[in-house]
């Protein structure tokens, strides 16, 4: 396992070096001058030529990149254009909210999913599999956005039950385990769960099936094992695959939360994004990538490896 | 001796299978499910097309004294938006710019994307090793990250948004087309094919694009559904198409400060959405169904 680990981390290391200069080249591609792009627009020329050199934007573009690498390693991302804030601390203090959302998604997302994909899988043809289908269609082809607005409509605006945006009650910045913060946390998390949802119930439906369909479990029955020992089987065959991909759709929910976190004004990184977005905020928009984007290859990566570590017979090459 | 000829010439004719292709319209034509996706998608393009027909109204007039009228209201069947546009029309001129934005970046990728995987599945080696590491760099990005990355640094409008999308699939393109291509090209045919003196270009165009073509093809309509979702999801984001624009998402967008004032108003926009990407989805599910010959 240990090997296999290296293995994996050996083959991540070239791929978070493309990834980090896809984000490097992001200030780059847009259209400008890449220093009008990190300063405010009323900088004083000496302050443009000042950050022009301390930037290295006078520099060909290998070694700017050295050195913008070499400051984000040491978690320097730059300064926000908007709140003159060290970007860094703004993604830090935004991603608590985004993990929090994204646990508690893949969570609903998982049991639902995993109940759902269950029972297609042992009733395969019948009118459970037929409708838990529909659901599993239903939740990778509905827009999330609009699913969060419905679902605002219904529970806020016509019901009154729960609030229809922000992270708690008076502002964001509050955190605290209660009811006063859970009820902020409701909706989104639920809208969220409807994709992982989707995707876990066809994969362990397809699971459930093809092992149902082994030699095994066959015999297992005509040993005189009940249904519900075999089940017991088949959730342990089809359990790490499941966690696998679990493991992977929280990867998705964290660098894809963006437009779920703008419906909802959820104060996590996809919000600091829309944001750096709407004010062209460039350092932030290509920090909170970096961060993101890493922090995805590294899920990928832990996935990988625990998966092994559970299923020693899978390993991808 | 020249009767017998002509019989033996004569045999294969006869007993010549109708083809891959036929029998799949022949196995998607028994999928009811698939055929009126495929009837609603076609729909959609024609609403799309006779936009100028269909809609009552010009869908970018404005008035101040007909704003946010609900669903029903005599003359706006629809009701209208926050800047008194109606609705009904803004949907039927909507679908232009969705459906273009979705699903253009569909195709373009496929051709982009199966070129560079089939390169790297033929190949093989360090061409297929340095092809592929560039395409999991992308790969390594959520779709969504990579998308509103790209559209946010280039800035927002439709061919910055076409051009994100596009970007965004072509490493799951070319991921698809290279395992496929690398599986074909190890079968004994193809060996049998350069064994008989065929060159590369000549193996690739006949034997190994008629195998991997329609995998790849399969794959990619699964791709528009989502493309869909992220493309109209830019828009909801202002990356996409620009106001007084009408597109789907970005509607919705302009419309989420009514939800208070006329909720069911507010909300058609993405019930078009979800049509269309849903039937997207179906006829997919349907395509892959029957161009699955083992099952």
């Amino acid at each position: 396992m240990l090997a296999y680990g290296l293995k994996r981390l050996l083959h991540v290391i070239p791929v978070a070096i493309g990834v980090s200069i896809v984000c490097f080249m992001l200030i780059h591609i847009a259209p400008g001058d890449p220093l009008a792009a990190i300063l405010p627009s009323d900088a004083s020329a000496e302050l443009q030529a000042e950050m022009r050199s301390f930037y290295g934007l006078d520099k060909p573009l290998p070694v700017q990149y050295a050195l913008w690498a070499w400051r984000a390693l040491h978690g320097d991302l730059g300064v926000s254009i908007a709140s003159g804030r060290p970007v860094l601390g703004e993604i830090l203090s935004a991603s608590i909210n985004s993990i929090i959302l994204a646990v508690a998604a893949t969570m609903i997302g998982f049991t639902f999913g995993a109940v759902l994909g269950f029972l297609a899988g042992v009733f395969r043809g019948t009118w459970i599999d037929r409708i838990a289908s529909a659901i599993s269609m239903i939740g990778v082809s509905v827009p999330h956005y609009w699913l969060g607005m419905v679902l605002v409509i219904v529970f806020s605006v016509r019901l009154g039950w729960l609030p229809a945006m922000g992270g708690g009650p008076g502002g964001s910045d509050g955190k605290a385990v209660g009811w006063d913060y859970l009820r902020y946390l409701i909706l989104p998390a639920i809208t969220m769960s409807v994709i992982p949802m989707g995707i876990i119930a066809r994969t362990i439906r397809s699971l459930v099936a093809d092992i149902l369909a082994q030699d095994f479990t066959q015999a297992l029955a005509a040993k005189g094992l009940l249904t519900g020992q075999i089940m017991r089987h088949v959730i342990r065959n089809a359990a790490p695959t499941a966690i696998s991909v679990m493991g992977l759709q929280l990867g998705y929910l964290l660098g894809g939360s963006i437009l779920i976190e703008t419906v909802f004004s959820w104060p996590g990184t996809g919000f600091l994004l829309n944001g750096a977005i709407f004010s062209r905020d460039l350092p932030v928009l290509q920090g909170t990538i970096l961060v993101l984007a890493m922090f995805f290859v590294l899920v990928n990566l832990v996935v990988d490896v625990l998966q092994s570590a559970i299923d020693p017979r899978i390993q991808r090459s | 001796m020249t009767a017998i000829t002509a019989d033996i010439v004569a045999v294969p004719r006869i007993i010549r299978s109708p083809g891959f292709w036929h029998g799949v319209i022949r196995r998607l034509s028994r999928d009811p499910v698939a055929l009126v996706a495929l009837c609603i998608v076609i729909a959609l393009i024609a609403i799309a097309i006779l936009a100028p027909y269909l809609a009552p109204y010009d869908p970018a007039k404005t008035s101040v004294i007909r704003r946010l009228k609900p669903i029903g209201t005599p003359g706006y069947l629809l009701g209208t938006d926050e800047l008194g546009r109606d609705m009904l029309s803004r949907l039927i001129y909507g679908a232009r710019l969705s459906l273009v934005m979705g699903v253009i970046p569909v195709p373009i990728a496929f051709i982009i994307g199966s070129t560079i995987g089939i390169i790297a599945g033929y190949a093989g080696g360090i061409v297929n090793t340095l092809i592929m590491r560039t395409v999991d760099v992308f790969y390594a990005f959520p779709s969504v990250l990579l998308a509103v990355a790209l559209s946010g640094a280039l800035g927002s409008g439709l061919t910055n948004a076409l051009v994100s999308l596009t970007v965004v699939f072509i490493p799951q393109i070319a991921r698809v087309a290279e395992s496929v291509t690398t599986q074909v090209r190890r079968l004994d045919y193809v060996d049998a094919a350069r064994a008989s003196g065929a060159n590369a270009p000549t193996i690739i165009v006949v034997h190994v694009l008629s195998n991997v073509l329609g995998p790849i093809f399969v794959f990619a309509t699964s791709l528009i559904s989502v493309s869909m979702i992220l493309a109209s999801g830019l828009s909801f984001l202002g990356l996409g198409v620009r106001p007084p624009d009408a597109e789907w998402g970005l509607m919705l967008n302009s419309l989420r400060t009514a939800i208070y004032v006329n909720p069911y108003v507010a909300a058609l926009p993405g019930v078009m959405i979800f049509v269309t990407s849903i039937c997207f989805n179906l006829f997919s599910d349907g395509l892959r169904t029957a161009m699955d010959v083992k099952s």
